[in-house]
């Protein structure tokens, strides 16, 4: 019994995972850089929900449409003045240590404007529990939700990737900018349309990460940002259902390795299991092999 | 080019570093009236403050702790509230006639950081030190002031070796204190008969409490059947520890941890139908307050404090309505503590007769011996003393959570 | 990824003429902050900067080796810091008092050089075989391994000799006057203050020594030829692994001195998030690219500014921080920018034109 509630208690927790991978590697595949600062966007999106619904008190779904309006404007914006210039510097680092210092900004923009005091997240998350064999089984609500829209979003951006003509673009840059641009791709607008996306998925899922676990500072998003990335890594970075499988899997192992080996090295556990996948699938386990050139 | 930018820029820092810090400041004597109130932290300090700072007669009171990084809640909560003891204290008079000028410096809780706090209130002259806010930054920091011979009186720094030399003190309980008499109560007074425990083992404070509550269990009617920790890396999700806790048929959940996280473990547990009793230390207190915290999760939560945020007398109430007036929330313990510090400092120069123009030393000296024969009715202790130690005698207050409120036991 | 490799045929010279400026260059840093201290014009919180400052340069100058000169990007190079550190700070505490102190912090140095360097290797085997962005996840892995180890180690001494628990204090099963030497989170507590401003810069020099003799010997050369073009490395009969790994080692053992100096600066040790997290290794990653991938002198100026740099910013209190991000962005943007570099081209050719023909190798 305590077995299948274990389970249950990993998905919840990978699935919070996931939602995040996916915008990571989202922007990894396309615009091919580790986009440190997109667990702070994260955090962003859960302080505008907060200041809609619990500070102003207005509806919920009014709230999630503005966080996501305002995490567009804001990975856009980012995107404009701090990576596109770097884009084309001599080593691929530079655009990596400006994500880092993009995320110190928004850290210590949220603590001047909403102070380090913890706020409580009200979960925007209506949906009952689920209760199984009397009550000692739960799913909570927030892990419905969250499944259903991450499987939603991992279909739609597939499908967006290969059927339409912008997600065609960003194929066509991910795969060689200098050609994308000589078949007539923009690939300025095509990469500043990464971000946005990336963006709007980061304000789903820091909404759905405060409403599973409602608590709320400044830094909520960088430790799930980290392991995100780890689980984006671990499902093949850049590849959308391995970003998916990536983060329940994590979630599950965390738990289980919580639960069964140690608590206090659970830590240890879950970075121990990344590195002997990634030492038998260089990849991650759904990365597509990486060429050599000659 | 870039280079030489980069060799002007070092060259302008380390001479900016230089400049302007040329008198002998190490054992900083109070006489030099050049004070840098323009770009002083306490930004808010009164005019009175500045009156004084001109005529030169001021003491100097420092204090250290994070107001950035994930312990920015208790280093600001310090901050102000250690400000707020001070506009009252100049407001009434000062200290001996002297007024205070109060600093606070971050430390990012890092021990490192903490040393240049420290370093950086020296050259402004400081005389006293309220500080530091977190144990590990207090051991570092208590090591430069027991050599510079500076008084030390730190609102929470709780591990044991954090007040290790005879010029530091503290106003909170130290870890082991807190464990001992917590698992005591919990003992005597038949609270529980099966204990698990929720603690954080990459924490100071938390795994300081957990190993004495554990080591005075043994001596105790109760049996702790389950232990399990989280670690700063991972502290959202609570459902192993609480699930073990279940499975082991605990009817007792020790929570030796900040209100951060047990807010969370709290709510998850709602979520899983376990309802145990909660019981927790002085960290917990605040947990009321989170912004948006539905307090019914807290129903029944026992904890340990000597502060509570609503407690009726009038000491309290003025505090907290002032603090909040000023700052716009709740205090919480950490506020509490500070708020003591800088008034225990102002019972113990008053007793020892200090002057702002004795050196750091002269004063250390004064108010060692004072420190201990001071009684202070604060805000977290009726009736409080030190001994030379620099352990405060107090009594830790049980306190339930019945209908959002604090109910004294 | 740079070009520092085009100027090396045939212009010797010119890099010793390089590798002078930097020697000079520590060296006249040292000189000044020397003097400026026998005249008592140092500020305390300067001369309590002095030793991280050291710290720091030396964690920076050992990355700029795996990535500068190895290429490849690694994110866990506080953890071999950590390493250092705790091993050196246990060999202090154990033995002090029972071998004269400069004897005992040597040791000391060499113990946690030598056990940050056998994690180099340990680790390196198998990382090196990754690449890229995956090499940099399985560095941080480990890099938070080996934090989140160390945090749950109990170490204790009494009569009956050592006892070691993963678990918690209370399985040490000591006897009673039995003495915790690790404890747990609670780390390491009264280790010895040995550190000191001339010692961190006679390590600084022995890294610099160490790292520019290697850049610029045959095995130098070896490591710099796989990250330039591995297959033409190896077609060529070059050792791979062994020259990845002498690299990735060598800046591990200097990494674990710089932790051993940081154990003996503070007399708390403990293995926070902030101090050997992926969040340090990132700031001294931040140091390397900042200074110039490659560049030793510019990694050793951008360590010092960006160290001092918060310091300086006190002044501002609660928009410290803020400011040091913005600050962190331009200075990139400003460093690393083609538009930025076109700019600075210009306004070289208009105001400094006798130096245009010697075009730094890294931009």
């Amino acid at each position: 019994m305590s077995f299948i509630s274990y389970l249950i208690n990993g998905i919840s927790l990978g699935s919070v995972y996931a939602i995040i991978a996916l915008g990571y590697t989202m922007v990894y595949g396309i615009a091919k850089m580790l986009n440190f600062a997109h667990g702070d966007v994260i955090m962003v999106g859960a302080f505008t929900v907060f200041t809609i619904v619990s500070t102003l008190g207005l509806p919920p779904a009014l709230g999630i449409l503005v966080a996501i309006i305002v995490c567009t404007v804001f990975g856009i914006t980012i995107e404009r003045v701090a990576y596109k210039p770097l884009r084309n510097a001599a080593s691929p680092l530079a655009v990596l240590i400006t994500a880092i210092g993009v995320s110190y900004l928004l850290q210590n923009l949220a603590l001047i404007i909403f102070g380090a005091n913890t706020k409580s997240f009200t979960s925007v998350v209506a949906v009952k529990p689920l209760k199984l064999a009397e009550g000692n089984l739960v799913i909570s609500g927030e892990t419905i939700v969250t499944i259903i829209v991450g499987i939603a979003v991992m279909i739609i951006l597939s499908l967006f990737i290969s059927k339409a003509k912008a997600g065609q673009a960003m194929l066509a840059v991910a795969e060689d900018k200098g050609a994308a641009q000589l078949m007539g791709i923009n690939v300025n607008k095509t990469i500043a349309l990464t971000f946005a996306i990336g963006s709007a998925l980061a304000a789903v899922a820091g909404v759905l990460l405060c409403s599973a676990y409602p608590s709320l500072t400044p830094y909520t998003g960088a430790m799930p940002g980290i392991k995100a990335f780890v689980a984006a890594v671990f499902g093949g970075i850049g590849s959308i259902p391995g970003a998916m499988i990536g983060g329940i899997l994590l979630g599950i192992i965390e738990i289980f390795g919580k639960a069964y080996i140690s608590s206090q090295m659970a830590d240890a556990i879950v970075f121990a299991v990344l590195i002997i996948v990634l030492l038998v699938k260089p990849t991650g386990i759904l990365g597509k092999k990486i060429q050599e050139k000659v | 080019m870039k280079k030489f930018m980069s060799i002007a820029m070092t060259s302008a820092m380390v001479m900016s570093l230089f400049a302007g810090c040329g008198n002998t400041a190490a054992n900083g004597t109070a006489d030099t009236t050049e004070t840098a109130t323009g770009t002083d932290t306490a930004a808010e300090s009164t005019d009175a403050s500045e009156e004084t700072a001109a005529s030169g007669g001021v003491f100097k009171i420092g204090g250290i702790g994070p107001t950035t990084g994930g312990a920015a809640v208790y280093g600001m909560a310090v901050q102000n509230a250690a400000q707020l003891a001070v506009d009252e204290i100049n407001a009434a008079g000062g200290i001996n006639g002297y007024q205070i000028e109060f600093k606070f410096e971050d430390d990012e809780n890092d021990p490192e950081k903490s040393v240049n706090a420290y370093n950086t209130l020296k050259d402004w002259d400081m005389q006293m030190l309220m500080g530091t806010v977190t144990s590990g930054c207090c051991v570092a920091v208590v090591e430069k002031t027991s050599s510079d011979n500076m008084f030390q009186l730190t609102p929470s720094g709780s591990s044991v070796e954090a007040i290790q030399y005879d010029n530091a003190f503290r106003v909170c309980f130290s870890d082991p204190n807190q464990g001992m008499a917590s698992a005591k109560y919990i003992g005597e007074n038949g609270i529980g008969t099966k204990v698990a425990v929720i603690y954080d083992s990459s924490d100071i404070y938390s795994s300081g409490i957990y190993q004495k509550f554990v080591a005075e269990a043994a001596n105790q009617p109760f049996e702790i059947v389950s232990a399990e920790a989280f670690t700063a890396d991972s502290k959202t999700d609570f459902s192993v520890q609480l699930q073990k806790a279940k499975d082991s048929g605990a009817d007792l959940v020790f929570l030796p941890i900040y209100y951060t996280e047990a807010s969370l473990i709290l709510s998850q547990a709602a979520t899983m139908n376990y309802a145990p009793i909660f019981f927790g230390c002085d960290g917990l207190d605040g947990i009321l307050d989170v912004e948006n915290f539905d307090t019914s999760l807290a129903e029944g939560v026992m904890l340990l404090t000597p502060f509570a945020a609503d407690a009726q007398d009038e000491l309290t109430q003025k505090f907290v309505t002032s603090y909040k007036e000023k700052f716009g929330d709740t205090p919480n313990q950490f506020a509490a503590d500070a708020y003591d510090a800088i008034y225990a400092i102002k019972a113990a120069a008053e007793k020892a007769g200090v002057t702002p123009d004795m050196d750091v030393s002269a004063i250390c000296e004064a108010m060692k011996s004072s420190m201990t024969q001071i009684t202070l009715d604060g805000l977290t202790g009726v009736g409080m003393t030190w001994d030379a130690s620099g352990e405060p005698n107090k009594e830790p207050k049980a306190v339930k959570i019945e209908n959002g409120a604090y109910i004294a036991m | 990824m740079n070009k520092m490799s085009k100027k090396f045929p045939g212009k010797m010279n010119k890099i010793s003429k390089n590798n002078f400026i930097t020697y000079l260059l520590v060296l006249v840093l040292y000189i000044v902050i020397q003097v400026l201290l026998a005249t008592g014009n140092v500020s305390s919180l300067m001369e309590g900067l002095l030793v991280p400052l050291c710290i720091y340069v030396m964690l920076a100058v050992s990355l700029n080796l795996t990535v500068g000169i190895l290429g490849e990007l690694s994110l866990g190079h506080a953890g071999f810091m950590c390493v250092g550190a705790f091993s050196g700070a246990f060999f202090s505490k154990c033995i002090n008092g029972a071998m004269p102190d400069a004897l005992r912090f040597i040791i000391a140095l060499l113990i946690g050089a030598l056990m940050a360097g056998i994690f180099g290797i340990l680790i390196g085997i198998p990382v090196l075989r990754l690449k890229g962005d995956y090499l940099a996840i399985v560095t941080l892995a480990f890099g938070e391994i080996i934090k989140n180890l160390v945090n749950v180690m109990y170490i204790g001494r009494d009569g009956n000799g050592f006892h070691f628990s993963m678990k918690d204090f209370l399985s040490l099963n000591m006897e009673a006057d039995g003495e915790v030497i690790v404890n747990g989170a609670q780390g390491i507590t009264g280790t010895p203050h040995d550190a000191n401003f001339t010692i961190g810069v006679v390590l600084i020099f022995l890294s610099l020594v160490i790292v520019l003799n290697l850049i610029h010997s045959r095995a130098g050369r070896a490591i710099m030829s796989i990250r330039d073009n591995r297959i033409a490395a190896e077609s060529i009969g070059i050792n791979i692994t062994k020259y990845k790994l002498m690299a990735f080692s060598i800046s591990a053992a200097i990494a674990g001195v710089a932790g051993v100096l940081y154990a003996h600066n503070l007399s708390t040790l403990t293995a926070l998030p902030k101090n050997f997290g992926y969040n340090m290794s990132i700031m001294i990653l931040v140091f390397v690219v900042l200074g110039g991938i490659g560049n030793i002198r510019g990694s050793i100026i951008s360590a010092i500014v960006l160290t001092l740099l918060p310091e300086l910013l006190r002044g501002l209190s609660d928009y410290r921080m803020l400011i040091y991000a913005i600050v962190l962005i331009v200075m990139m943007l400003f460093n690393w920018s083609p538009k930025a570099n076109e700019w600075k081209e210009q306004v070289k050719e208009k105001y400094f034109s006798r130096r245009v023909s010697k075009g730094k190798g890294v931009k």
